[in-house]
């Protein structure tokens, strides 16, 4: 019998008032919190933050915002959703998630990865075009910490450590730790090398295109003579209680925030016939009524063979009323009607 | 169509797979190289590109009609030009600071200008750049089907530029020959079809409008 699990992720997207007014960062940032201590009630399994740095996603410290989350709940796992590992200290990392490992109780985990964004880089002195180098030589070195003894590592990006105990120490076994990867084969193939579970951040296009990473995956576990690991699914979306009413809250939205981005970033905007297929059974955007949503869950489950997915909810300028029955939606329909699809007889898996 | 060319693809990241599998269901013989040795690449050929062989960069273009380049562009400055002498080049890969960082010598020309230029023994054709590899290969589609989308081609060869509008055509793109590779920076991130997929009408209204603004 294989285990789901179920997370929502965000990226502190800025909120708006019922007016359309943006609210502060702080406000925000409160609500981010509010929102994770819902999850826990409304029975999702993990609440994660990706690391932002921008006006409209002002989360540069998910890990202090888990932390309060962590204070008022129990159950609820709690991670990044990504670490931008390549501008960070993997030292750091690893402490600012063995802290919450302690104060949640052993609830943490840790995504590395990159994201879409890059704002890291200048902001901390880097140049993207080492970013190859970075990641690799920083995941291999997060690798080691996870390990939780003395580490001794020698690269290009960071002091030496000879023999050096890393504190504080993980109370019930190693952080579950995974690499996000957006589409290159190559990146799969570390994070088995490295002994990660694999997150695939599935953003556009078809999502069944990915099964052949899944399996990648498995085995180059094999290859590299380690166990079999997890495959997450990550993918933006937003649920309401008709398909209709979804995408008329998400749809301007998302096409404020592309349109604010594709100047600088220099593609193009979406359509509404694009949204329409993002939308669809064969896109990547999860966006419509609870059954809606759970069957094209519950269907790419199946086609990736893995066992857990990660919401990516909200977008700027949605409210925290939205959000908030997004939340509730997702924990208490989306969620038991996906397990529910995942455990009917004839649907192959074991 | 006589013997069909056979592709190397240059790159196992993100975006030479596409290709390399677009190319493969039209009928291309494809070989896929990475920076190293080919066994690295074994795994991802055979579940992520099956039908393709890994070799080594220098045999796969030796053996090949037709390079693509699908490298990170700051890799490219690391090729040396010998290795693609005579032969005619796809270039796929983008001079995109915003996502990639900056790079000294993509600053003041088009990339694949520069990409002419360092290559000069070689056919340099821009295409296959400018539709992201999300999409690029669900919207493909046969000739002749309705709403087919378009993707655009240029280079200063223009038996070169003919022959990468055939293979374009064949693995599912109405091409749009967009002129030389000067005129090519229409397809440049910051360009007014870069990252958008449309159709051949659209396509040519958009580039039209573009083309304006950038030259």
């Amino acid at each position: 019998m294989t285990t789901y699990t179920f997370g929502l992720d965000t990226f502190g997207d800025r909120n708006s008032d019922a007016d359309g007014k943006p609210l502060s960062h702080a406000q925000t940032i409160r609500n981010v919190a509010e929102e994770g201590v819902f999850a826990e009630q409304a029975g999702v399994d993990f609440f994660g933050i990706g690391e932002h740095h921008t006006e409209y996603f002002p989360m540069p410290a998910g890990d202090v915002v888990l932390a309060a989350i962590a204070a008022r709940t129990e159950r609820i796992r709690l991670g990044s959703a990504v670490t931008v590992l390549s501008s960070d200290d993997p030292v750091r990392v690893f402490q600012r998630y063995s802290t919450l490992n302690a104060i949640s109780g052993g609830r943490a985990e840790v995504i590395l990865g990159r994201g879409s964004s890059i704002e890291s880089f200048p902001l901390f002195g880097y140049d993207l075009a080492d970013y190859e180098e970075l990641f690799e030589e920083k995941a291999a070195l997060f690798a080691e910490l996870l390990k939780d003894g003395p580490v001794t590592w020698r690269g290009k990006t960071r002091a030496p450590l000879l023999n050096q105990d890393v504190v504080p120490h993980t109370e019930s076994g190693p952080l579950p730790a995974w690499i996000g990867v957006g589409g290159n084969p190559q990146s799969v193939i570390r994070a088995a090398r490295l002994g990660f579970s694999l997150a695939l951040a599935i953003i556009g296009g078809r999502p069944a295109r990915f099964a052949a990473y899944s399996q990648l995956f498995q085995r180059a576990l094999e290859k590299f003579g380690r166990p079999p690991l997890p495959v997450l699914v990550h993918s933006p979306g937003h649920v309401a209680a008709t398909d209709e009413q979804a995408k008329a809250e998400f749809w301007p939205r998302w096409r404020e925030i592309i349109a604010l981005i594709a100047p600088e970033r220099g593609f193009a905007l979406p359509t509404e016939e694009s949204f329409d297929w993002d939308t669809g059974p064969d896109g990547s955007l999860y966006v419509g009524s609870p059954e809606t949503v759970a069957q094209k869950i519950a269907t790419n489950l199946r086609a990736l063979t893995a066992t857990r997915f990660d919401l990516k909810y909200g977008m700027p300028g949605l409210t925290h009323d939205q959000l908030m029955t997004n939340i509730e939606l997702y924990g208490r329909q989306v969620v038991p009607r996906v397990r529910e699809l995942l455990s009917s007889p004839g649907n192959g898996r074991s | 169509m006589g013997k069909p060319s056979r592709l190397a693809v240059l790159g196992a990241g993100h975006v030479g797979p596409v290709i390399a599998r677009l190319a493969i269901k039209a009928g291309y013989p494809v070989t896929i190289a990475a920076s190293g040795d080919p066994e690295d690449i074994a795994l991802v050929t055979e579940l992520v590109i099956p039908g393709a062989q890994a070799r080594w960069a220098g045999d796969a273009v030796a053996d090949a009609d037709i390079v693509v380049l699908a490298i990170p562009l700051h890799r490219f400055l690391d090729v040396g030009p010998a290795l693609l002498d005579g032969k005619l080049v796809i270039d796929a890969m983008n001079y995109w600071p915003a996502s990639d960082g900056a790079l000294e010598a993509f600053e003041d020309d088009g990339s694949s200008e520069v990409v002419a230029r360092r290559l000069s023994g070689s056919a340099v054709v821009k295409a296959l750049n400018h539709i992201g590899y999300h999409e690029l290969e669900d919207q493909a589609r046969p000739a002749g089907t309705p709403g087919r989308k378009a993707a655009g081609v240029a280079g200063d060869d223009p038996a070169a530029v003919a022959s990468i509008a055939g293979l374009v055509d064949r693995i599912g793109y109405d091409p749009v020959r967009v002129g030389i590779l000067r005129a090519g920076r229409v397809l440049q991130p910051g360009g007014p079809v870069f990252g958008a997929v449309l159709t051949l009408p659209e396509f040519q209204r958009a580039v039209r409008e573009g083309a304006r603004s950038l030259t």
